[in-house]
């Protein structure tokens, strides 16, 4: 076997190269710090494989771009940082109704608002609820490493392929300004038929891609056809434990903040404390029923994000009643260390 | 006996949704004319818009992909930068470019992509019931300017050919009617002359159709015919505003 080949990237470089290794050839976006590696890396090497970079004239028409290519067939992808990706929703909609895949990246900054640019899990709820308007699902990815972009951005594609549906990457400012190390894949794009793609109608009907739906009936059709992909997709749920075999409490924290608190964990540790993590990877389809069976066993969990309270809410609702959930959120601003976790970790456990 | 005329191929054996009157009916059919002249119907794909056109792909036997309300030209971009050997282009409504979507269109002209815009000006919102427009004229009633549009309060109908015309990356841009036969007749030419800028890769052309909207405007089509002629021809004149391919008009 082949030494695997290694190289030292920053975080936003890594989502750039994952996309192109699962094929990517069309990336439209818009600058927004704090992920301009990601349009920057692609506008430097697309054309070098026969792709396309536009810079858009906004993120509005980036998405539109994404949708335009997406109802091709063509890999592509999007993206931009919480402002930029709530001008994107609209587009998101339409392609969640029209059932385009497409690949959207958000590397998530502080808001409401203009906020600021440090990093934030403050777009949860938008992103695992639909984030537009319409009663849809985009699958959410949540890396938590250097590494997991590079491999979430690739299964990115293949996901939003396999169910035709715009995927979401959400990672924030620390995960993509971080440098590590990250062991490079082969290009292996999977390879899915597309006979719905718009290539012109040459030896076949003419086919149109819509999400427009004004007969009677037909739209409570098409809204149940999606519900049901949305629940076909719950064979995608996937997750992360560590040291949760003999935890009496078990911290819950997706993306930076588990990767931080897991040293916090490892401080808990050495005094004797037995604490665990359950770190989802997918945010949509969310792991309730993973976390519901860890439930049965272990009673006290621990929610800690980087917000005022959003994933704690879908914590509650997957855990056997009878079950304690503590919370603690920090709003942007500031990056815990895994200290101050390990202090937050001590005021709850019991 | 010779048949001398027929449904294009371009366009499906089913009858328009259109108002008595109104031009989409036309246009469309011109639109079909001029991809059966250059054997398109098999290598296009069309981004729609919304309003009245919303239903492109009930009329026309292309591949058709939805767009939001304003954003054709952004779709269109990235379908002909996916497929640059397919002909693409968009058919919008004035509510749908000159508002919502005027930078998604003015910028898609800039960076001079390959695509046709066909742009329908009728002066106001069909589909919602009759509302005012960028385009809406001097005075117009409409359900959203009752007293009249009033420059002071709501601001100028917008030229947007020849705005379109003043973008760099534009080659082509024309404004055309299909009020009378001698109108519909030129307005065939501009467009088979925007078709063919887009098959030579020779980049971005629009064109603007002057359109009536009988309903809207509360008057027969005879009449709404003469007021294209009488009132929005003084004020959008017909006529080619740019055209790259020819040295002397640039």
């Amino acid at each position: 076997m082949s030494k695997p080949q290694i190289e030292l990237v920053n975080g936003n470089e890594a989502i750039a190269r994952g996309a192109m290794a699962a094929g990517c050839k069309f990336y439209f976006g818009y600058p927004i710090t704090p992920q301009n590696e990601i349009p920057e890396y692609m506008a430097k090497h697309l054309p070098s494989v026969g792709g396309t970079f536009i810079q858009a004239e906004s993120e509005i028409a980036s998405i539109n771009m994404l949708l335009g290519a997406g109802s091709t067939g063509a890999r592509a992808m999007t993206s931009s940082s919480s402002p930029g990706i709530s001008l994107k929703q609209e587009g998101i909609s339409y392609m969640a109704g029209s059932e385009i895949p497409g690949v959207i990246v958000n590397m998530s900054r502080s808001g409401p608002g203009l906020g600021g640019i440090s990093p934030s899990q403050g777009d949860y709820f938008q992103a695992t609820r639909g984030g537009g308007h319409g009663d849809y699902r985009t699958i959410v990815l949540a890396p938590f490493s250097v590494q997991e972009n590079y491999d979430l951005t690739m299964k990115a594609f293949d996901l939003a392929d396999k169910y035709r549906n715009p995927v979401m990457v959400l990672g924030d400012a620390l995960l993509g300004q971080m440098k590590e190390p990250i062991i490079l894949r082969s290009p292996s794009p999977e390879k899915f038929e597309k006979p719905w793609a718009l290539t012109g109608a040459k030896g076949r009907k003419s086919q149109f891609i819509k999400s427009l739906y004004l007969k009677e009936g037909l739209l409570t059709e098409h809204n149940w056809k999606l519900f049901q992909k949305y629940q076909q997709m719950k064979a995608e749920v996937a997750y992360q434990t560590y040291l949760v075999e003999d935890a009496q409490m078990v911290v819950v924290s997706f993306g930076s903040v588990a990767r931080i608190i897991k040293s916090s964990i490892n401080m808990a540790r050495e005094q004797g404390m037995k604490v665990g993590l359950f770190r989802p990877i997918t945010l949509y389809p969310y792991p309730e029923e993973p976390l519901k069976h860890l439930s049965a066993k272990i009673r006290h969990f621990f929610v800690v994000e980087l917000n005022t309270g959003q994933m704690v809410e879908d914590v509650k609702l997957a855990v056997e009643k009878g079950s304690e959930v503590d919370f603690y959120g920090r709003p942007p601003g500031s990056i815990p260390t895994p200290n101050d976790l390990f202090e937050e970790i001590k005021k709850v456990y019991r | 006996m010779k048949q001398v005329f027929k449904r294009p191929q371009s366009l499906k054996d089913v009858p328009f949704h259109f108002c008595p009157g109104c031009h989409h009916g036309v246009i469309h059919r011109l639109v079909a004319e001029c991809l059966d002249a250059y054997e398109l119907r098999e290598k296009t794909i069309c981004a729609a818009s919304v309003g009245c056109s919303v239903f492109m792909y009930d009329y026309f036997d292309i591949d058709v992909c939805e767009s939001p309300h304003g954003r054709a030209a952004a779709v269109a971009t990235g379908i002909k930068r996916t497929r640059p050997e397919n002909f693409v282009f968009t058919y919008q409504g004035d509510g749908d470019l000159a508002a919502l979507g005027i930078a998604e269109g003015i910028h898609a002209a800039n960076r001079g992509e390959n695509i046709t815009i066909i742009f329908v000006n009728n002066t106001i919102y069909g589909m919602t019931g009759g509302q005012m427009a960028p385009t809406t004229m001097q005075g117009q009633t409409t359900t959203t300017s009752p007293y009249g549009r009033d420059f002071a309060r709501e601001g100028y109908p917008i030229r947007m050919a020849e705005l379109m015309s003043m973008v760099e990356g534009t080659t082509y841009c024309s404004r055309v009617a299909v009020n009378t036969p001698k109108n519909l007749m030129q307005a065939k030419k501009a467009l088979k002359k925007a078709f063919e800028v887009q098959i030579n890769n020779l980049g971005f052309s629009f064109v603007e159709f002057l359109s009536s909207c009988p309903t809207n405007w509360k008057m027969s089509s005879e009449k709404a015919n003469q007021r294209i002629q009488d009132e929005l021809i003084p004020y959008f004149p017909l006529g080619v505003f740019k055209d790259k391919t020819k040295a002397d008009t640039n």
